[in-house]
């Protein structure tokens, strides 16, 4: 049994927000942006997250790293509940827990020269540390993501999207942390930009045995990069599989809508396929849909998925290998399937 | 004579930094119910051509060279002139739906404004119109839709409501630059699906810019291919794909990964950045990213037509077969 490097078990995240006041009663909604997520994650293992916006999987993000306080559930970080610690204990996790955002210039402060911006979390997690020490570790970074020593002294806004996204990957890696979480990191570049991060971000990965999250909403690029894949929709899993069975055999309706929705780079191909598309679009997540929160635009939904929250469970009829390893959130799946 | 006929055309802007290119000597034409792809990277210059052709350059902005609308010189229009062009033959769409539209006004007032000016109709007659043109974009009871105002509606929602306004007066031609990239997979899909269903009912000609070569490959009939302002390769969208003749056009496509392909593991990515366009290269502006690049592409290359239709700005006639070249 390998153990896991961090586990989450039913995580939940509400928000309560305001959506008017009569006569001095505020009234309220709770938005579930989490919704009862449970997964595992092994070191040196890439799990990639897709689904739309407002699925939630920016706030489960900042949940993993304590940026938002869970209103339920636990997350597990090397066998340690990551709930009962204290804020100063949570400070020390923080080395091991790093993030990478979407805005590559946006999440780099402007009055900071690069070499200002990549040691900074050395000054803060190692303060023994010299100056001399720093920089030279900086400058050791710079290389490793691609960048020129020579430029350590720049601003950010002497660099392109791509450089500045560069700089944030050597921000988050410099105090060696053992997971980090990728939150739309190339949705913000162009395509011939994108490759080079995403070839960056395998390379180091395997280099270091980092384990990532990589949070997107591109099928292709997930796939590229994922080891496992999860399925997020309106707070919920819908489908959490290792990344060749969610590509090739998906079983959710949605996973599989995902899949169809994605344009390819082939006039021949895009002629033959035939098109379903989804109709209709999410749901306010604070007015979730009851039962299933996808069967408002599921073509195959039934009376009996308004009554009953499909529970996320293996898949049986697979190979005893990937016993347990495929889950799939949906009361139709087996015969949808057969 | 083709219905828009661009040639030469230059778009500059005057910066603290000196004067920046935009676009540089475009050429291209537009036939009715065709619908063609323009593709290229951020400040590749498709959007300013779009926006040249409509009038609709930033107050430092220049824009020589001729864009021909039915004969029609549009570049130095007057205002008066262009506003009666715009909206009514040609209409555009633009990225963010949502800022696109007035946040004052009800979606049907802003209908009904575009016929009422265009086409002179009575309001009845143009609420009428608009109520049927939404039922068209598939946008479900168009009469309460009509009543809403546009922070009412989701982004896929009011992208289909642009589109509607964009295709009220059955203009010549449309304009849709990155229609769908602010939006989900999904809502991106049911758009899309729109788009083709129009293009195949009517005989609107379709501009569509996008970055998305997934996006041309399912819409477009042709592609131009832009990079630092310059058109790089202009093809039929099967030869593009299947044997691209600038390397450029080539290195976009490999750098995608594909669904439909078996993931080999490592993307060929096109190394380096896009060239500064205060102080473009001497020769080739691709030339530095280039895996072929040799002595010759120190002299800028002319764009020459290697097979009927078939254009590409590249000293190599055809690119070495793939299983010869390099990655780096």
């Amino acid at each position: 049994m390998v153990s896991s490097l961090l586990k989450i078990d039913d995580l939940r995240v509400h928000f309560e927000i305001k959506t008017g006041a009569r006569w001095f009663k505020p009234e309220t909604e709770i938005v579930r942006a989490v919704d009862g997520i449970s997964f595992s994650l092994k070191a040196a293992e890439t799990l990639g997250i897709v689904g739309e916006s407002g699925c939630g999987k920016s706030t489960l993000a900042r949940a993993i790293l304590g940026l938002v306080r869970p209103t339920g559930g636990r997350i597990v970080w090397m066998g340690e509940s990551l709930h009962d610690l204290t804020e100063d204990q949570m400070r020390g996790k923080r080395k091991e827990l790093q993030m990478i955002f979407q805005d590559p210039l946006g999440s780099l402060d402007p009055r900071m020269t690069v070499g200002q911006i990549v040691g900074e979390p050395l000054k803060n997690f190692f303060p023994s540390m010299s100056r001399l020490q720093i920089r030279e570790r900086v400058a050791g970074m710079l290389k490793m993501v691609g960048l020129l020593p020579e430029q350590i002294n720049r601003y950010p806004h002497e660099f392109s999207g791509g450089q500045c996204q560069r700089i944030g990957i050597a921000r988050a890696l410099i105090v060696n942390p053992r997971l980090v979480v990728c939150d739309e990191p190339v949705s913000a570049l162009d395509v011939s930009i994108q490759a080079q991060i995403i070839n960056l971000l395998k390379d180091l990965q395997k280099k270091l045995r980092l384990s990532l999250i990589f949070i997107a909403h591109d099928l292709s690029v997930v796939r590229h990069v994922s080891d496992r894949v999860l399925i997020m929709y309106l707070g919920k899993i819908m489908e959490l599989a290792d990344r060749d069975t969610i590509y090739h055999h998906p079983r959710h309706p949605y996973t599989r809508a995902l899949i169809q929705s994605v344009p390819i780079p082939d006039p021949e191909a895009e002629r033959l396929r035939t098109r379903t598309t989804l109709g209709g679009e999410l749901p306010s997540p604070a007015n979730p849909p009851s039962g299933c929160v996808f069967r408002t635009r599921c073509p195959h939904a039934i009376d009996a998925c308004a009554k009953q929250v499909p529970a996320l469970e293996a898949v049986s009829n697979e190979d005893k290998e990937n016993s347990g390893r495929h889950q799939v959130a949906c009361i139709r799946q087996q015969e949808l399937n057969n | 004579m083709a219905l828009l006929e661009v040639r030469d055309l230059v778009v500059a802007f005057d910066t603290p930094e000196g004067e920046v290119h935009a676009v540089n000597g475009l050429s291209f034409d537009l036939e009715p119910g065709q619908t063609l792809g323009v593709v290229g990277e951020s400040g590749s210059g498709k959007t300013q051509t779009a926006m040249a052709m409509m009038g609709l350059l930033a107050e430092n902005g220049r824009a020589s060279g001729s864009v021909r609308f039915r004969g029609q010189e549009l570049l130095g229009m007057s205002t008066q002139e262009l506003s009666r062009i715009r909206g009514s033959s040609i209409s555009m769409i633009f990225q963010d739906p949502i800022s696109s539209l007035n946040p004052y006004m009800t979606i049907g007032d802003q209908l009904i404004e575009v016929l009422t000016h265009h086409r002179n109709l009575k309001r009845k007659a143009a609420r009428q119109r608009a109520e049927e043109m939404l039922h068209q974009v598939q946008i479900s009871d168009p009469a309460q839709r009509m009543r809403q105002f546009p922070h009412e509606l989701s982004g896929g929602m009011c992208q289909r409501v642009m589109i509607a306004m964009g295709l009220l007066c059955q203009p010549d031609i449309l304009i849709a630059d990155e229609p769908t990239t602010a939006l989900d997979v999904t809502v991106q899909s049911q758009i899309n699906l729109l788009m083709d269903e129009l293009s195949e009912q009517s005989s609107t000609a379709i501009m569509l810019i996008t970055h998305d070569l997934g996006v041309i490959a399912g819409l477009c009939n042709q592609v131009l291919v832009m990079y630092a302002g310059e058109l790089m390769e202009f093809a039929d969208i099967d030869p593009l794909f299947s044997s691209p003749a600038h390397p450029y056009t080539e290195g976009l496509l490999k750098s995608v990964p594909r669904l439909d392909q078996i993931d080999s593991g490592i993307l060929s990515a096109i190394p380096g950045n896009p060239p500064d366009l205060l102080s473009l290269p001497v020769g080739c502006p691709f030339r530095a990213r280039c895996s072929y690049a040799f002595d010759q592409c120190s002299a800028h290359p002319s764009l020459r037509e290697t097979e009927p239709d078939r254009w590409t700005r590249c000293h190599l006639d055809t690119l070495p077969k793939p299983t010869e070249n390099k990655a780096d």
